[in-house]
């Protein structure tokens, strides 16, 4: 029942276009995930939108994730260690729905991944496994 | 003695919670998520569970990366809505049964579980929109609650296996507690959806309803589902029903299917829900 860790973590690069939040990219992402907790404040949350660069360089993250922060680059952020639900808190603060930031990781429009969620979801067809094609 | 009597199934997508918050109940979009909680909404109403421990997970709300218990049991006598960035929900704090979650606390841990024990947490929409969907908007919650949050976000999370032996184990605590209490467990999340990547809006209905079907049918199975099934068959996110499993484990062999309902989509996710009925 029980795999080595080595396994468990080679399976997870076998999914097409996810990243698994495993403990290397919380170990990366440490702080880009905990800028992102801070604009669960109000007042942080007017810090940030007052100068989002000068709030940025308050927090010990590369430039790289700066600027995926700034640039609103999920899949980029998600790279570099970000996990959705931190990110959350900054689409959050624009204003932004789920459906409205997590349709930007897709490469569709918001109306067509709409059309996509309301038709019934993305089919796992095809992307179950890079290996297996399915 | 207190006894565990049914358990409740259902997601926690926050868009519900905004939905109800919002008055957008008769709204074509949200009508036909809604109705499929009517009837709980009434049958919780005769069944006035004194206690609901309610399995869920913090969504980087109280847990940030500095702490990640993989299972916590909030112990405080009062837990407020969280700040998910816009702002706390309108819903009452919620009350909880202090005395019983720290017997159940320490009883599990006597029982080789090993808990982190929290006070001081606010409780984010994976625990407030539950409540909302069976309770809709009293000034207070008429019932007291327990938080178990698990750890779904950073891998790994515990197995669907050593999930439903926690389950197992609420259970023994709940039945040694001498108040006289009818309780409840609730396992919320799920069901498929992926809220990251090019794969995101993955939903696999056909997986959900098998998964819904043998909470009944074949628990044992689904017990040991791996991780990486979830993972590839239900999305990123469809991991959450491991919590599930927690509940199912505590409501032990004979139980009996009340109610389901299976919508897809709420926003990213698809929306499943179960009442169970424990029967001896």
């Amino acid at each position: 029942m029980h795999k080595s860790v080595h396994d468990y973590l080679a399976d997870f690069d076998d999914i097409p276009g996810t990243r698994v939040y495993t403990t290397k990219r919380a170990r990366q992402g440490y702080w880009l995930n905990q800028f992102a907790m801070s604009l669960m404040t109000e007042e942080n949350r007017q810090k940030w939108k007052a100068d989002e660069k000068a709030y940025l360089d308050g927090w010990k993250m590369t430039d790289e994730q700066k600027e995926a922060v700034l640039a609103r680059d999920y899949n980029r952020m998600l790279d570099l260690g970000g996990n959705i639900y931190y990110l959350a808190k900054i689409f959050s603060t624009d204003g932004l729905s789920f459906v409205q930031a997590v349709s930007t990781m897709t490469g569709m429009s918001v109306e067509d991944y709409k059309a996509m969620m309301d038709a019934g979801g993305r089919s796992p067809d095809g992307v179950r496994s890079i290996k297996g094609g399915n | 003695m207190a006894r565990i009597t049914a358990g409740v199934a259902t997601s926690h997508v926050p868009l519900l919670g905004v939905g109800i918050d919002q008055g957008k109940m008769e709204d074509p979009y949200f009508k036909p998520i809604y109705a499929g909680y009517e009837w709980s909404k009434k049958w919780i109403t005769d069944e006035k569970p004194d206690v609901i421990i309610l399995v869920y997970n913090d969504h980087a709300s109280a847990f940030d990366m500095n702490l990640i218990p993989t299972f916590a049991i909030g112990c405080a006598d009062e837990f407020a809505p969280a700040d998910e960035g816009w702002g706390p929900r309108p819903v009452p704090n919620v009350k909880n049964h202090a005395d019983m979650a720290w017997h159940i606390a320490q009883s599990l841990i006597l029982d080789e579980f090993d808990m982190t024990i929290i006070n001081k947490m606010d409780v984010d929409h994976g625990l407030t929109v539950p409540l909302s969907l069976m309770y809709g908007q009293p000034d207070e919650w008429p019932v007291k609650v327990i938080p178990l949050a698990v750890n779904v976000v950073t891998y790994p999370p515990p197995s669907g296996n050593r999930c439903w032996m926690l389950g197992e184990a609420i259970a023994r605590a709940v039945e040694s507690f001498e108040e006289d209490l009818n309780v409840q467990i609730w396992g919320t999340g799920g069901m498929s959806h992926q809220l990251q990547g090019p794969r995101a809006g993955l939903i696999n209905a056909e997986w959900d309803q098998k998964f819904l079907d043998d909470m009944t049918a074949d628990p044992e199975r689904l017990r040991h589902i791996p991780h990486i099934e979830y993972l590839r068959e239900t999305g990123s996110e469809g991991i959450e029903m491991v919590m599930w499993l927690i509940m199912r484990g505590a409501l032990g062999d004979n139980i009996k299917e009340l109610h389901r309902h299976f919508h897809v989509p709420a926003s990213n996710t698809a929306v499943g829900h179960l009442v169970l009925e424990k029967t001896s």
